[in-house]
Protein backbone atom coordinates (compact mmCIF):
# COMPACT_ATOMS: atom_id res chain seq x y z
CA UNK A 1 0.00 0.00 0.00
CA UNK A 2 1.75 3.55 -0.96
CA UNK A 3 0.79 6.82 1.00
CA UNK A 4 -0.21 9.45 -1.17
CA UNK A 5 2.23 12.16 -1.90
CA UNK A 6 2.05 15.51 -0.05
CA UNK A 7 0.58 15.68 3.92
CA UNK A 8 -2.43 14.96 2.86
CA UNK A 9 -2.38 11.73 4.09
CA UNK A 10 -5.12 11.78 6.90
CA UNK A 11 -5.15 9.78 9.93
CA UNK A 12 -5.83 6.22 9.22
CA UNK A 13 -7.50 6.54 5.72
CA UNK A 14 -7.89 3.58 3.56
CA UNK A 15 -6.07 4.69 0.43
CA UNK A 16 -6.65 1.27 -1.77
CA UNK A 17 -9.99 0.17 -2.40
CA UNK A 18 -10.70 -3.39 -0.77
CA UNK A 19 -11.01 -6.36 -2.76
CA UNK A 20 -14.45 -7.08 -2.13
CA UNK A 21 -14.04 -9.72 -5.01
CA UNK A 22 -11.87 -11.85 -3.13
CA UNK A 23 -14.90 -12.98 -1.31
CA UNK A 24 -17.41 -13.05 -3.36
CA UNK A 25 -18.91 -14.75 -6.25
CA UNK A 26 -18.69 -12.26 -8.58
CA UNK A 27 -20.94 -14.25 -11.82
CA UNK A 28 -23.57 -13.95 -8.87
CA UNK A 29 -23.77 -10.33 -9.30
CA UNK A 30 -25.85 -7.80 -9.63
CA UNK A 31 -27.47 -9.43 -6.37
CA UNK A 32 -30.93 -9.49 -6.09
CA UNK A 33 -31.77 -6.11 -3.19
CA UNK A 34 -33.43 -3.51 -4.69
CA UNK A 35 -32.01 -0.36 -5.12
CA UNK A 36 -30.99 1.67 -2.06
CA UNK A 37 -31.59 -1.70 0.25
CA UNK A 38 -29.00 -1.54 3.09
CA UNK A 39 -28.29 -5.03 3.04
CA UNK A 40 -25.68 -4.70 0.51
CA UNK A 41 -23.85 -1.97 2.94
CA UNK A 42 -23.89 -4.57 5.50
CA UNK A 43 -22.47 -7.31 3.72
CA UNK A 44 -19.99 -5.39 2.94
CA UNK A 45 -19.08 -4.64 6.46
CA UNK A 46 -19.10 -8.26 7.01
CA UNK A 47 -16.88 -9.00 4.22
CA UNK A 48 -14.19 -6.56 5.53
CA UNK A 49 -14.82 -7.00 8.93
CA UNK A 50 -13.77 -10.94 8.49
CA UNK A 51 -10.87 -9.87 6.60
CA UNK A 52 -9.48 -8.38 8.96
CA UNK A 53 -10.10 -11.12 11.86
CA UNK A 54 -7.70 -12.70 9.76
CA UNK A 55 -10.06 -15.69 8.94
CA UNK A 56 -9.44 -18.38 6.34
CA UNK A 57 -12.26 -18.48 3.49
CA UNK A 58 -12.84 -22.44 4.03
CA UNK A 59 -13.13 -22.06 7.52
CA UNK A 60 -15.58 -19.59 7.59
CA UNK A 61 -19.62 -21.06 7.08
CA UNK A 62 -22.05 -18.38 6.86
CA UNK A 63 -25.70 -19.94 6.68
CA UNK A 64 -28.88 -17.90 6.58
CA UNK A 65 -32.80 -19.02 6.76
CA UNK A 66 -35.20 -17.28 4.30
CA UNK A 67 -35.59 -13.65 3.66
CA UNK A 68 -34.31 -10.93 1.75
CA UNK A 69 -30.93 -10.53 4.11
CA UNK A 70 -30.60 -14.50 3.96
CA UNK A 71 -29.43 -14.32 0.27
CA UNK A 72 -26.50 -13.20 1.33
CA UNK A 73 -24.72 -16.46 1.21
CA UNK A 74 -25.42 -17.07 -2.90
CA UNK A 75 -23.03 -14.35 -3.11
CA UNK A 76 -20.06 -14.97 -0.68
CA UNK A 77 -16.94 -17.48 -1.11
CA UNK A 78 -17.19 -19.45 1.61
CA UNK A 79 -18.94 -22.49 2.93
CA UNK A 80 -22.27 -21.40 2.91
CA UNK A 81 -25.83 -23.10 3.41
CA UNK A 82 -29.25 -21.68 3.09
CA UNK A 83 -31.66 -23.42 4.64
CA UNK A 84 -35.34 -23.30 6.06
CA UNK A 85 -37.37 -19.90 7.25
CA UNK A 86 -36.04 -19.14 11.01
CA UNK A 87 -34.00 -22.41 11.72
CA UNK A 88 -30.77 -21.23 10.42
CA UNK A 89 -29.66 -20.80 14.13
CA UNK A 90 -30.75 -24.95 14.39
CA UNK A 91 -28.47 -25.35 11.63
CA UNK A 92 -25.94 -23.42 12.51
CA UNK A 93 -25.85 -24.96 15.73
CA UNK A 94 -25.44 -28.52 14.30
CA UNK A 95 -22.28 -27.37 11.78
CA UNK A 96 -20.74 -25.92 14.61
CA UNK A 97 -21.28 -28.70 17.21
CA UNK A 98 -19.75 -31.47 14.54
CA UNK A 99 -16.86 -28.98 13.52
CA UNK A 100 -16.20 -26.98 16.34
CA UNK A 101 -12.79 -25.49 14.11
CA UNK A 102 -15.28 -23.72 12.03
CA UNK A 103 -16.20 -19.89 12.30
CA UNK A 104 -19.78 -19.72 12.10
CA UNK A 105 -21.66 -16.48 10.90
CA UNK A 106 -25.81 -16.92 10.59
CA UNK A 107 -26.98 -14.01 8.52
CA UNK A 108 -30.85 -13.65 9.49
CA UNK A 109 -33.70 -10.94 9.22
CA UNK A 110 -35.73 -9.86 11.58
CA UNK A 111 -38.73 -11.50 10.86
CA UNK A 112 -36.35 -14.98 10.28
CA UNK A 113 -34.77 -14.70 13.39
CA UNK A 114 -37.02 -12.72 16.09
CA UNK A 115 -40.52 -14.21 14.99
CA UNK A 116 -40.43 -17.40 12.85
CA UNK A 117 -36.93 -18.61 14.62
CA UNK A 118 -37.70 -16.91 18.00
CA UNK A 119 -37.18 -20.11 20.00
CA UNK A 120 -34.13 -21.25 18.20
CA UNK A 121 -32.64 -17.14 18.76
CA UNK A 122 -33.63 -17.87 22.53
CA UNK A 123 -32.11 -20.97 23.33
CA UNK A 124 -28.97 -20.68 20.87
CA UNK A 125 -28.30 -17.52 23.07
CA UNK A 126 -28.66 -19.49 26.31
CA UNK A 127 -26.32 -22.50 25.15
CA UNK A 128 -24.05 -19.67 24.65
CA UNK A 129 -22.61 -21.62 21.68
CA UNK A 130 -19.91 -19.80 19.73
CA UNK A 131 -21.86 -18.16 16.65
CA UNK A 132 -21.78 -15.18 15.58
CA UNK A 133 -25.36 -14.28 14.36
CA UNK A 134 -26.00 -11.13 12.54
CA UNK A 135 -29.84 -10.20 12.16
CA UNK A 136 -30.40 -7.61 9.18
CA UNK A 137 -33.82 -5.49 10.99
CA UNK A 138 -35.21 -3.64 8.34
CA UNK A 139 -38.50 -3.69 10.28
CA UNK A 140 -40.61 -5.42 7.54
CA UNK A 141 -40.92 -8.64 5.63
CA UNK A 142 -39.48 -7.22 2.55
CA UNK A 143 -39.53 -10.63 0.38
CA UNK A 144 -43.03 -11.57 0.69
CA UNK A 145 -44.29 -7.95 -0.11
CA UNK A 146 -44.05 -5.91 3.03
CA UNK A 147 -46.09 -7.26 5.71
CA UNK A 148 -45.06 -5.92 9.42
CA UNK A 149 -42.28 -6.90 11.42
CA UNK A 150 -41.76 -7.88 14.86
CA UNK A 151 -39.44 -4.64 14.94
CA UNK A 152 -41.56 -2.41 13.18
CA UNK A 153 -42.13 0.84 15.49
CA UNK A 154 -45.64 1.75 17.05
CA UNK A 155 -47.72 3.68 14.11
CA UNK A 156 -45.79 2.36 10.77
CA UNK A 157 -47.48 1.45 7.82
CA UNK A 158 -47.20 -2.01 6.36
CA UNK A 159 -49.32 -3.78 3.99
CA UNK A 160 -50.68 -6.00 6.90
CA UNK A 161 -50.69 -2.90 9.34
CA UNK A 162 -53.39 0.07 6.29
CA UNK A 163 -53.95 2.53 9.33
CA UNK A 164 -50.76 1.85 11.27
CA UNK A 165 -49.01 -1.09 13.20
CA UNK A 166 -50.11 -1.47 17.43
CA UNK A 167 -47.95 -3.80 17.93
CA UNK A 168 -44.53 -2.87 20.38
CA UNK A 169 -41.65 -3.96 18.34
CA UNK A 170 -38.96 -6.35 19.97
CA UNK A 171 -35.58 -4.81 21.17
CA UNK A 172 -32.95 -7.65 19.75
CA UNK A 173 -30.54 -6.51 21.59
CA UNK A 174 -32.44 -6.80 24.66
CA UNK A 175 -33.78 -10.02 24.24
CA UNK A 176 -30.51 -11.86 23.57
CA UNK A 177 -28.85 -10.11 26.41
CA UNK A 178 -31.76 -11.66 28.59
CA UNK A 179 -31.12 -15.02 26.99
CA UNK A 180 -27.77 -15.19 27.72
CA UNK A 181 -25.61 -14.00 24.44
CA UNK A 182 -22.21 -13.15 25.87
CA UNK A 183 -21.59 -10.27 23.29
CA UNK A 184 -24.50 -8.03 22.08
CA UNK A 185 -23.96 -5.30 19.69
CA UNK A 186 -25.66 -2.80 17.41
CA UNK A 187 -24.74 -1.32 13.94
CA UNK A 188 -26.41 0.46 11.61
CA UNK A 189 -25.31 0.38 7.90
CA UNK A 190 -25.22 4.30 8.34
CA UNK A 191 -21.96 3.65 10.36
CA UNK A 192 -20.75 1.34 8.51
CA UNK A 193 -17.00 1.88 9.74
CA UNK A 194 -18.15 1.66 13.37
CA UNK A 195 -20.44 -1.95 11.74
CA UNK A 196 -16.95 -3.48 10.78
CA UNK A 197 -15.20 -3.19 13.96
CA UNK A 198 -18.04 -4.38 15.77
CA UNK A 199 -18.65 -7.47 13.28
CA UNK A 200 -14.72 -7.93 13.93
CA UNK A 201 -15.11 -7.83 17.72
CA UNK A 202 -18.52 -10.37 17.42
CA UNK A 203 -16.04 -12.95 15.04
CA UNK A 204 -13.16 -12.51 17.52
CA UNK A 205 -15.51 -13.31 20.79
CA UNK A 206 -16.16 -16.85 22.23
CA UNK A 207 -19.68 -17.64 22.52
CA UNK A 208 -22.72 -16.28 21.15
CA UNK A 209 -22.19 -13.26 20.16
CA UNK A 210 -25.26 -10.99 18.72
CA UNK A 211 -25.32 -8.30 16.33
CA UNK A 212 -28.48 -6.37 15.90
CA UNK A 213 -27.68 -3.98 12.13
CA UNK A 214 -30.35 -2.06 11.70
CA UNK A 215 -30.42 -0.63 7.82
CA UNK A 216 -33.36 0.26 5.67
CA UNK A 217 -35.36 -1.25 2.92
CA UNK A 218 -36.51 1.44 0.78
CA UNK A 219 -39.27 -0.73 -1.36
CA UNK A 220 -41.99 -0.93 0.75
CA UNK A 221 -41.21 0.49 4.66
CA UNK A 222 -39.96 3.63 2.97
CA UNK A 223 -42.36 4.43 0.45
CA UNK A 224 -45.39 3.46 2.74
CA UNK A 225 -43.87 5.71 5.55
CA UNK A 226 -43.18 8.40 3.04
CA UNK A 227 -39.50 8.41 2.85
CA UNK A 228 -38.29 9.58 -0.35
CA UNK A 229 -35.62 7.41 -0.73
CA UNK A 230 -32.40 5.11 0.85
CA UNK A 231 -30.74 8.15 1.81
CA UNK A 232 -33.47 10.06 3.59
CA UNK A 233 -34.01 6.71 5.47
CA UNK A 234 -30.38 6.61 6.22
CA UNK A 235 -30.07 9.87 7.58
CA UNK A 236 -33.37 9.71 9.80
CA UNK A 237 -33.83 6.21 10.73
CA UNK A 238 -30.30 5.25 11.26
CA UNK A 239 -28.33 8.04 12.33
CA UNK A 240 -31.00 10.34 13.74
CA UNK A 241 -32.75 7.46 15.84
CA UNK A 242 -29.32 5.95 17.05
CA UNK A 243 -26.75 7.05 19.83
CA UNK A 244 -23.24 5.66 20.70
CA UNK A 245 -22.81 3.86 23.73
CA UNK A 246 -19.78 6.09 24.02
CA UNK A 247 -21.59 9.08 23.67
CA UNK A 248 -24.76 8.57 26.04
CA UNK A 249 -23.31 9.36 29.40
CA UNK A 250 -21.91 12.64 28.09
CA UNK A 251 -25.73 14.10 26.02
CA UNK A 252 -28.23 15.87 27.74
CA UNK A 253 -30.83 13.46 28.64
CA UNK A 254 -33.36 14.72 25.59
CA UNK A 255 -31.36 14.21 23.32
CA UNK A 256 -31.33 10.36 24.14
CA UNK A 257 -34.13 10.35 24.76
CA UNK A 258 -36.53 7.48 22.47
CA UNK A 259 -32.95 6.48 20.66
CA UNK A 260 -31.47 3.11 20.36
CA UNK A 261 -27.95 2.45 21.72
CA UNK A 262 -25.05 1.68 19.33
CA UNK A 263 -22.13 -0.15 20.16
CA UNK A 264 -21.03 -2.80 22.01
CA UNK A 265 -24.06 -3.31 24.75
CA UNK A 266 -23.14 -6.19 26.36
CA UNK A 267 -20.19 -8.44 26.93
CA UNK A 268 -19.30 -11.23 29.41
CA UNK A 269 -17.70 -14.54 29.85
CA UNK A 270 -19.13 -17.64 30.22
CA UNK A 271 -18.27 -20.99 29.28
CA UNK A 272 -18.84 -21.94 25.75
CA UNK A 273 -21.39 -24.80 24.76
CA UNK A 274 -18.75 -27.17 22.55
CA UNK A 275 -15.78 -26.83 24.91
CA UNK A 276 -17.99 -27.82 27.89
CA UNK A 277 -19.18 -30.43 25.96
CA UNK A 278 -15.84 -31.94 25.31
CA UNK A 279 -14.50 -31.37 28.75
CA UNK A 280 -17.58 -33.93 29.96
CA UNK A 281 -16.77 -36.05 27.34
CA UNK A 282 -13.14 -36.14 28.25
CA UNK A 283 -14.03 -36.40 32.17
CA UNK A 284 -16.69 -39.22 31.14
CA UNK A 285 -13.86 -41.26 28.66
CA UNK A 286 -10.96 -41.05 31.55
CA UNK A 287 -13.53 -42.42 34.29
CA UNK A 288 -14.01 -45.09 32.41
CA UNK B 1 3.26 21.24 -1.04
CA UNK B 2 2.22 20.99 -4.33
CA UNK B 3 -0.43 23.09 -6.11
CA UNK B 4 -3.73 22.06 -7.95
CA UNK B 5 -1.95 21.50 -11.01
CA UNK B 6 0.02 19.09 -10.21
CA UNK B 7 -2.32 17.61 -7.80
CA UNK B 8 -2.63 13.68 -8.31
CA UNK B 9 -6.79 12.94 -8.90
CA UNK B 10 -8.08 9.62 -8.22
CA UNK B 11 -9.94 7.55 -10.60
CA UNK B 12 -13.45 6.86 -9.37
CA UNK B 13 -14.37 3.88 -11.03
CA UNK B 14 -17.94 3.49 -11.51
CA UNK B 15 -19.29 -0.55 -12.70
CA UNK B 16 -22.86 0.60 -14.52
CA UNK B 17 -23.79 -2.88 -15.15
CA UNK B 18 -24.09 -3.46 -11.33
CA UNK B 19 -25.19 0.44 -10.30
CA UNK B 20 -29.08 0.11 -9.62
CA UNK B 21 -28.99 4.07 -9.08
CA UNK B 22 -30.08 4.75 -5.37
CA UNK B 23 -28.29 7.84 -5.36
CA UNK B 24 -26.11 7.16 -1.66
CA UNK B 25 -23.50 7.27 -2.75
CA UNK B 26 -25.08 10.80 -4.82
CA UNK B 27 -26.27 12.03 -1.60
CA UNK B 28 -23.77 11.42 1.05
CA UNK B 29 -20.48 12.30 -0.67
CA UNK B 30 -19.30 15.24 1.37
CA UNK B 31 -17.64 17.26 -1.64
CA UNK B 32 -20.31 16.77 -4.30
CA UNK B 33 -17.77 14.90 -6.66
CA UNK B 34 -20.91 12.54 -8.15
CA UNK B 35 -24.44 13.52 -9.64
CA UNK B 36 -27.02 10.55 -11.06
CA UNK B 37 -26.88 10.85 -14.93
CA UNK B 38 -29.77 8.99 -16.33
CA UNK B 39 -29.98 5.80 -13.95
CA UNK B 40 -26.51 5.15 -12.83
CA UNK B 41 -24.33 7.62 -10.82
CA UNK B 42 -21.32 9.63 -12.74
CA UNK B 43 -18.31 11.51 -11.87
CA UNK B 44 -18.74 14.89 -12.10
CA UNK B 45 -15.91 16.93 -10.66
CA UNK B 46 -13.10 14.80 -9.51
CA UNK B 47 -10.75 17.55 -8.79
CA UNK B 48 -13.07 17.60 -5.46
CA UNK B 49 -12.33 14.24 -4.12
CA UNK B 50 -10.66 13.58 -1.21
CA UNK B 51 -10.42 9.94 -1.39
CA UNK B 52 -12.81 9.61 1.94
CA UNK B 53 -13.99 6.53 0.29
CA UNK B 54 -17.49 7.07 2.21
CA UNK B 55 -19.34 6.37 -2.01
CA UNK B 56 -17.33 2.89 -1.90
CA UNK B 57 -18.70 2.30 2.32
CA UNK B 58 -22.10 2.74 1.45
CA UNK B 59 -22.62 1.72 -1.78
CA UNK B 60 -24.70 -1.51 -1.42
CA UNK B 61 -23.78 -2.91 -5.10
CA UNK B 62 -20.27 -3.14 -5.45
CA UNK B 63 -20.31 -0.61 -8.04
CA UNK B 64 -18.29 1.74 -7.45
CA UNK B 65 -14.51 2.62 -6.43
CA UNK B 66 -12.03 5.24 -5.67
CA UNK B 67 -8.27 4.12 -6.67
CA UNK B 68 -5.80 6.55 -5.32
Amino acid sequence: MSSPTGGVVKKEKVSVPFDYNKYLRPNKLPHIWCPGCGHGIVLKAMLRAIHNAGLNKDNVCVISGIGCSSRTPGYVDFNTLHTLHGRALSFATGVKFANPKLKVIVVTGDGDALAIGGNHFIHTCRRNIDLTVLVFTNATYGMTGGQYSPTTPIGSQATTSRYGNIEPPFDACEMAKASGASFVARGTAYHTLELEKTIQEALEHKGTSVVDIIDACPTYFGRMNKFKGASQMMEEIEKDKTVSVKQVDKLPPEKVQGKMLRGVLHKVDRPEYCEQYETLVMEKAKAK
Amino acid sequence: MGNAAEKKLPRIEINARLCKGCSICVDFCPTNVLEMRGTTAAVKDLAACTRCQLCDLRCPDFAIQVFD
